[in-house]
């Protein structure tokens, strides 16, 4: 026996196991990104000796950092500000990722620090600049290699007063181009009750110059992502400590610093807060701050350079915007500023900010 | 709930447990991260269903989708499609599972192929889709890129009647004029009306004829050499499947003591579900749950990235030609969009601050002027 039955009009589907299958497409993807791989670039900036290429070490616990490269090269301080990229493919149950350290040696280190953030927010232009010449390429690869740098790590001396001149000149102008991290470095030299009151003292700093770090209030998604990085606001910088060797503590192997008094555990959070940093950079938040460096940070230096060159998209770097070769070659006039510095001033203020 | 659940997790994570696992550095959580980031954000989906009237294309939607798009459709008699052009409608619909949102929209081409004259009947499609090509390199061009919307189509089915011995010189053209600028998957339609040599031969003869006239019909991915047998036996079969012979149903009816979508017939029941009695299952197995993603990434990486680089290339000649003046130099970008609202306010009001100032400017040297004199 047979019945018929019609239901057009109904939305519903005929039985519990009758399904479209829509939400296999996540499947999809997953196996793509696993396919592709992933890439991160972070670099590290801070004056020599603050334990960079060691926290990256221990971070990636794997020798990641340009130092563990090149092992046999003489530390000395150079003259000026080097960029200086290593990069290594690492891999995870199955992940594949490129991941890119970029050193900044001489940093703070000369006697005259005068714009020493100058070569490096010039480097992580260029790097958005590369990017953009092949986004507007005519026959531009499937998947353009992303050399840009996705978070940076600030490493503030463990003075325990407050933040020196330099780290305020240097944050203020990259917090703009770059998604900040600050962590203290060194901070088993700070006691628990100086470490509470140096945190607070930096938030306060940074509070009153303007410096937004990563996590950034405006970039917060909805109430669930504020109420998380509500939490890290609260708890930034980190103040960590990083260890490549390794102890036996309560019959465990763990990497940390062993001094008369007392063995240092990295990994401990009752000790300092590096399981913080690496929670944040690498477990839960490394694709957020790849979001916000594509979206956020590229899209507005994309905006800025396409309003430098109106239509006519020219191979000229940003770094002389004052002589834009008009169509024909010549150079364009500086508009005549009669003014006092009031408008023009403005107009500077408005070029930056879009 | 699943959702919050997890964020907790990870919340707790981060404020208590530290994860004491020697070497496990942690970034293997990536495609988790990716994976929250698209479920909040959902997919968009275009599929085009093209063919003449009647070939099934309505109901085949719906099957697959298990929706019912067609509701309050009035269908037109021969007089009334006398003089009905082909017309371009667009149908969407918000589909959820299990926690996945699915914003899919269906462009319809009422029309096609209906007429007595038929020339150039698809000039009105590859209008569409070039159409949206260009919206979307427009917006891609602008400034202000936030929420780019994609509508751009990503898979077009295209129906071919069962009744005649192979590709008719419509469905060539037809097919020839759009392979490269969207994914086509041709369909036998309503292919109960074949016993199943007839559909054998049917889609030799039609593979065969995609071969000889140079048809590039969408191509399913290689399979990696990493997957298991299983994997590769039943993408095996699928890609000798094609095209695929379907069959929809808006009606349940009853067969072998289950309901099921279906067409009763007094020789029997056809049930759209049964594999052996269609290829509608594969067809919906190949479109949504194993290769939706990668026809949006060929639409994308290929189909758009020919169209952008042939406009690219016009525009140059255009603006060389236009003066001999002008320096030699690639216009990748050419920011045609308008402004949006925001972007406009926001230039207005940059603008009315600076004329502010300058009347304030005007002011003061007027004040200063005064004094001196």
């Amino acid at each position: 026996s047979t019945a018929f039955v019609q239901w057009v009009g109904e939305k519903t589907p005929i039985s519990d196991t009758s399904y479209v299958g829509i939400d296999a497409i996540l499947e999809q993807m997953r196996r793509k990104a696993m396919k592709q791989g992933f890439e991160f670039n972070v670099m590290v900036v801070g004056q020599s000796g603050l334990g960079k290429s060691t926290l990256m070490n221990t971070l990636f616990k794997s020798k990641v950092s340009r130092k563990s490269v090149q092992p046999n090269v003489e530390e000395r301080i150079p003259k000026t500000v080097e960029i200086k990229s290593v990069s290594h493919d690492v891999e995870e149950k199955g992940v594949r990722m490129k991941l890119t350290v970029i050193d900044t040696p001489g940093f703070g280190d000369q006697i005259n620090n005068e714009n020493c953030w100058q070569p490096i927010m010039k480097f992580i232009n260029d790097q958005y600049e590369s990017y953009l010449q092949e986004e507007i390429n005519i026959n531009r690869k499937k998947r353009i290699p992303d050399s840009r740098v996705h978070c940076c790590i600030y490493f503030i001396p463990p003075t325990g007063h407050c933040l020196r001149p330099l780290d305020v000149e240097f944050m203020r102008h990259l917090s703009k181009v770059v998604n900040i991290v600050p962590v203290i470095a060194k901070a088993d030299t700070l006691t628990l009750e100086e470490r509470d009151s140096f945190k607070k003292t930096i938030r306060e700093e940074l509070r009153a110059n303007g410096i937004d770090v990563y996590p950034q209030k405006e970039f917060d998604e909805d109430a669930e992502d504020r109420m998380i990085n509500d939490k890290i606001r609260e708890m930034t910088p980190f103040a960590v400590v990083g260890s490549d060797q390794e102890y036996q503590v309560n019959g465990k192997r763990i990497l940390g610093r062993k001094t008369k008094w007392g063995t240092i555990e990295v990994e401990n959070i009752a000790h300092c807060e590096f399981a913080y940093l690496r929670d944040l950079l690498i477990r839960t938040h490394m694709q957020n701050i790849k979001d916000i460096t594509c979206s956020i940070h590229y899209e507005t230096y994309r905006v800025r350079r396409l309003n430098e060159s109106n239509i006519l998209f020219t191979s000229n770097p940003p770094d002389h915007p004052a002589v834009q070769p008009k169509a024909n070659g010549q150079p364009e006039e500086q508009p005549a500023t009669p003014q006092p510095n009031g408008v023009a001033a403005q107009h500077e203020a408005l070029s930056h900010e879009m | 709930p699943n959702k919050v659940q997890h964020k907790h997790t990870e919340h707790l994570c981060l404020l208590f447990f530290v994860f004491q696992e020697k070497q496990y550095v942690g970034f293997a959580t990536l495609p988790n991260q990716v994976h929250r980031k698209s479920v909040k954000k959902g997919f968009d989906f275009t599929l085009m269903v093209a063919g003449e009237s009647g070939m099934g294309k309505s109901t085949l939607v719906n099957s697959l989708f298990l929706t019912d798009l067609y509701k309050d459709r009035k269908l037109l008699n021969a007089e009334e499609r006398i003089n009905q052009t082909v017309e371009i409608i667009k149908h969407t619909v918000d589909i959820e599972e299990k926690g996945v949102k699915l914003k899919l929209t269906i462009v319809d081409t009422p029309g096609f192929g209906d007429a007595v004259n038929n020339n150039e009947c698809w000039k009105p499609i590859t209008d569409y889709i070039d159409q949206q090509f260009e919206q979307y390199f427009r917006d891609e061009s602008g400034l202000n890129r936030k929420n780019i919307q994609d509508n751009r189509v990503h898979c077009c089915l295209y129906f071919i009647p069962p009744f005649g011995h192979g590709l008719r010189p419509v469905d060539v053209e037809f097919m020839k004029a759009l392979h490269e600028k969207v994914n086509i998957i041709p369909l036998i339609a309503k292919a109960d009306c074949l016993t199943p040599n007839e559909i054998k031969k049917l889609k030799d003869r039609i593979r065969e004829e995609i071969d000889k006239f140079g048809i590039k019909v969408y191509q399913f991915p290689e399979c990696d050499s990493d997957e298991d047998e299983e994997f590769k036996q039943l993408d095996k079969e699928l890609k000798e499947c094609t095209p695929f012979a379907v069959i929809g149903s808006n009606t349940v009816v009853e067969a072998r003591g289950q309901r099921v979508r279906g067409r009763l017939y007094p020789w029997g029941i056809v049930e759209v579900e049964n594999q052996s009695h269609c290829d509608f299952v594969k067809l919906r197995n190949m479109l949504i749950r194993s290769h939706m993603h990668d026809l949006k990434d060929v639409t994308c990486d290929v189909h758009y990235e020919n169209y952008r680089a042939q406009c690219i290339q016009e525009m140059t000649r255009y603006v060389r030609n236009e003066s001999d003046n002008r320096m030699e130099s690639p216009i990748p970008i050419l920011p045609l969009s308008t402004p949006d609202v925001d972007t406009e306010k926001l230039i207005k009001m940059k603008d009315e601050e600076l004329k502010r100032m300058q009347e304030m400017l005007n002011k003061m040297q007027q004040q200063m002027h005064d004094k001196e004199q």
